[in-house]
């Protein structure tokens, strides 16, 4: 495999970020990772994950879908879509990774939604193994080894280099257009990381967590099942659990007028508030029960249902660490499991 | 890059009818002439007002309308307040076909059928009794029982008096919820007037309304001896993006938007009860 | 501590003074803890959980618990009794429904401030003598207890319960707590300094909604933020900017009501200080109106209620902030 040493790295981001944008996620002031546009002398985050996931790259909290003049009774619509930069996302975990084939079988699917695929076409994904999971981590659950990432490319690291190799085209090319900075690197040293990391991952508190008693056929099942006021009693509503997962997708398309001219967005919203399924003349879910059973129902029956068995959750731990009740997918799996 | 349905094409509206007090139908038709896009009956479309909002409403006019499509709508929230506040000629945003429509080329081919609707249910239901009207040898007997509050709230109306009543082989049952000067009709509700009319049971229902008119006439036409499997409906919930992405318009694992509107009573019996 | 809790909680239980009981419930991990209401005594001990990192405060539960059928138990610490008292005293919680018992306020821990040492795999935590014994899948830590105290507690306001119908435990005082230090920070700053802090910090926000929903002082039937009538719903900001009015206006509506509880603070997933922003409000007001202490009392007029002939005038909070 080809390997550049670690103290390396920042010849590496020049290198990339010399011809395209390059995101890494870096170490905020109070302790927490996110995702920036790489510029010199950003070091690379030793963070596990990043707060907000790596959605947004391809799905923006928001983004303009349409202008409009208004002229009258006459209506002019601009599109106002452009073709988008070639751009890489590098340090992307599996958990992640793994999310954007479940973006993918939303977005992708016919009609084609043309914001996402723009952004997807132009990005690369380059993923980074973990080595040191945390207690909030189910990636395994879901059929993803930490280890192993998915992505355009993914790179490992011993502690002295790093390692990388191509899953695709996209990685190839990426690869090659870097290559001169790589050289041929033994292995050995590799393989006992990434068998050390597997047998962390099998000693993590939620490792024996399955999804075997969930998928599409419990439907009616796990809808009426008496554990929803408990689970959801203490909900606040908030959107934290939606705006930090990196599978939630669900969005509003609202109309800003600038004065000039209306702008219609694209944001994301969230099934946890109380206006998302409002209409003029009333609302199936009116209590917070009903929105906090249709997240979870989404992820662990109808997702499935719908797509082969996959789920709509990656493990990626964010919603147990950051919600403010700590209310999770894994409390719900638990306490709702009829094997 | 490819067209996105996002991003929505312009209608103008030629013909504002006032239906009832709160009800208006709209004909739209695309800036060159002509319809903007085909469908099929029982599909929607989503109409806006940049910077006053969208929302999915079913075509009511039949795709044998060669000319135009025609939209019925009731005032009950923003952007329905300012459809019915505008004048002929303004233009609007239109995209569409959405959703999936009555089987009018399979299921339904060459059986009885019955329409039952309530108020502005009649909507739907329109689109799918002047494609059968244009397509008449392709079905058995036609009855339609239609209700509303009052005469006045009775949509179409005009066009249910000189055309559909018109017509050979169309039986077109009226009814209102409250005895009114000047109507000799029926009185009362829809349920129980489907009930005394006892519909033969070979007929294939399509049926749109108040929930709760739903809901007594399903159980009414099951006393009856008719199933499930008989009974077709449309639904509605809240949409933004119409083709299954936007996460909101689901009852368990069905979008509204791309896997109905239109569904079976059996077919709802199997999702949760969340609608 | 705990024992005696749920000891004395199915007393109540028992003898029907309440028919349920507020409080904290276990998680999968040491500190993720749910809050909770509990019906039976089973529940209380398989489940019941009182402990380093029971910091949630459970006041604005009892909107909606004290207007059900009969009492609620509601285990408040000292922080939590000044919430309490200001949904008192705002109309908002029906005080003879719920039964009060006073407990040892913090500090509590942040289990942010454990994992940001690069602490992970947690397992347990333990607190020997003010030192955290951290049982991880990696080995034991070790980390001092106050290190990892939550920011809100760290400057604690108070130990004393200003509401209760019983106390468990010893009563503590007010403090003479250095938390305007930061807001201090920010008023020595130039403006432009200033701007770029509070830019800096806001632009973090996801617009969760998570600070204004635990909030005790957002009890709002409808949030002019969820309006759409308002103009100002908005979930999709046009510009930056409005990130920033949201925690600007939030902070305005809850001034002189905010009782520096901190839970906007805690729960902010993106770690933004947004105490401050309610610590100069409190900070202007003790300055202009007079100490004023939120949830103190039930029955004060606020200042910004209460209009006096000698009150400041607006000019004088506009030269403050000239240069």
């Amino acid at each position: 495999m080809l390997k550049i040493s670690l103290d390396k790295l920042d010849k590496l981001f020049e290198a990339v970020s010399a011809s395209q944008t390059l995101y890494i996620p870096v170490d905020r002031e109070d302790g927490a990772a996110e995702y920036k546009k790489y510029e010199s002398g950003m070091k690379l985050s030793s963070a596990l994950n990043t707060v907000r996931s790596a959605k947004d790259f391809f799905f923006p909290q928001t983004e303009n879908l349409v202008d409009f003049k208004m002229e009258g009774k006459n209506i002019e619509v601009i599109d106002v879509r452009e073709e988008s930069e070639d751009f890489v996302i590098f340090g992307v975990r599996a958990c992640d990774a793994r999310s954007f084939t479940i973006l993918d079988k939303v977005f992708l699917c016919e009609p084609v939604d043309s914001y996402y695929k723009n952004r997807r076409d132009h990005g690369t994904v380059v993923t980074m193994a973990c080595t040191r999971p945390a207690e909030t981590c189910f990636c395994g659950t879901f059929g993803i080894d930490a280890a192993a990432p998915e992505g355009d490319a993914a790179c490992y690291s011993d502690g002295e280099s790093l390692f990388i190799e191509a899953h695709n085209e996209k990685g190839q090319k990426f690869i090659d257009s870097v290559a001169s900075l790589f050289e041929d690197g033994d292995t050995a040293k590799l393989e006992a990381v990434r068998e050390k990391t597997r047998e962390v991952l099998k000693k993590l508190p939620l490792a024996n967590l399955t999804t075997d008693n969930f998928g599409g056929d419990k439907l009616n099942e796990y809808f009426n099942s008496d554990k929803w006021g408990e689970l959801s009693e203490s909900c606040l509503g908030c959107g934290t659990c939606t705006f930090v997962c990196p599978t939630c997708q669900c969005y509003d398309i609202k109309d800003f007028n600038t004065g000039h001219g209306i702008k219609r967005f694209r944001c994301w919203d969230s099934c946890m508030y109380s206006d998302f399924t409002k209409m003029a003349h009333g609302n199936p879910r009116l209590t917070q029960l009903e929105r906090f059973r249709q997240r979870f129902m989404h992820k662990l029956v109808y997702f499935p249902a719908n797509n082969n068995g996959e789920f709509g959750c990656v493990g990626c731990g964010r919603c147990l660490s950051k919600c403010p009740i700590s209310m999770n997918i894994v409390k719900v799996m638990k306490a709702l499991e009829v094997k | 890059m490819n067209n996105d349905t996002l991003i929505p094409y312009i209608g103008v509206v030629t013909d504002i009818r006032q239906d009832t007090p709160d009800v208006k139908t709209f004909r739209v038709v695309s800036p060159e002439g002509g319809k903007v896009f085909e469908h099929m009956p029982g599909q929607c479309a989503m109409l806006s007002i940049p910077g006053v909002g969208e929302a999915m409403f079913s075509i009511t006019s039949s795709p044998t309308n060669k000319e135009y499509m025609e939209f019925s709508i009731k005032k009950c929230g923003c952007l329905t307040s300012w459809l019915h506040a505008m004048d002929v000629g303004q233009q609007i945003t239109i995209r569409g076909p959405y959703g999936n429509h009555f089987p009018v080329e399979s299921e339904l081919k060459g059986k009885d059928l019955l329409f039952i609707a309530g108020g502005i249910g009649l909507a739907p239901l329109r689109s799918v009794i002047n494609y059968v009207r244009d397509n008449r040898s392709d079905y058995g007997e036609v009855q339609i029982v239609y209700g509303s509050r009052s005469k006045d709230d009775l949509v179409d109306y005009k066009e249910i008096i000189d055309e559909w009543m018109a017509d050979d082989g169309i039986e077109v049952d009226l009814t209102i919820d409250n005895p009114q000067e000047g109507w000799d009709g029926h009185v009362g509700f829809v349920p129980n007037y489907v009930k005394e009319l006892n519909p033969s049971i070979n007929k294939t229902v399509l049926i749109c309304g108040p929930p709760i008119m739903i809901k007594f006439t399903l159980s009414g036409l099951k006393e009856l001896g008719f199933t499930e499997t008989q009974v077709y409906t449309t639904m509605e919930l809240k949409m933004k993006c119409a083709v299954g992405k936007c996460g909101r318009c689901n009852i368990g694992n069905k979008y509204v938007c791309k896997d109905g509107p239109v569904f079976r009573f059996d077919q709802l019996d199997e999702l949760p009860d969340e609608y | 501590m705990q024992e005696a809790m749920i000891n004395r909680a199915k007393q109540l239980l028992a003898d029907g003074t309440v028919n349920r009981v507020i409080g904290w419930k276990r998680g999968e991990f040491a500190y993720d803890i749910t809050p909770a209401v509990f019906d039976s005594a089973d529940e209380l001990d398989s489940d019941f959980v009182f402990d380093d990192f029971t910091a949630a405060n459970v006041s604005k539960y009892l909107v909606k618990e004290s207007k059900k059928e009969g009492k609620v138990l509601a285990f408040l610490k000292p922080c939590d009794t000044y919430s309490f008292n200001q949904l008192v005293k705002e109309h908002r919680v029906v005080r003879e429904n719920v039964y009060i018992i006073g407990i040892p306020g913090g500090p509590k821990l942040d289990a942010e401030k454990i994992k940001a040492k690069g602490i992970t795999g947690i397992l347990g935590v333990k607190n020997e003598n003010y030192t955290l014994k951290i049982d991880t899948v990696y080995g034991e830590e070790t980390m001092p207890f106050y290190e990892a105290v939550l920011d809100k507690c760290a400057s604690c306001k108070s130990k004393k319960h200003v509401v209760y119908d019983e106390l468990m435990g010893d009563e503590g005082d007010v403090l003479d707590s250095d938390r305007f230090d930061m807001v201090e920070k920010l008023e020595n700053m130039t403006a432009q300094e200033r701007y770029d802090f509070w830019r800096e910090q806001l632009s973090k926000c996801i617009r969760c909604n998570a600070c204004r929903n635990v909030c005790p002082a957002c009890t709002c039937e409808k949030c002019v933020f969820d309006n759409p009538a308002s103009g100002v719903e908005n979930k999709a900001p046009a510009d930056s900017f409005e990130e920033n009015m949201f925690h600007i206006i939030r902070a305005f509506h809850v001034a002189g009501r905010c009782t520096d509880c901190g839970e906007c603070s805690r729960v902010c997933p993106q770690n933004i200080p947004l105490h401050l922003l309610n610590r100069k409000f409190i900070k202007d007001i003790n300055e202009l109106y007079g100490n004023y202490q939120a949830g103190e009392d039930t029955t004060s007029r606020a200042p910004l209620n209460d209009y006096r002939q000698d009150d400041c005038e607006a000019g004088i909070v506009h030269e403050r902030g000239v240069e």
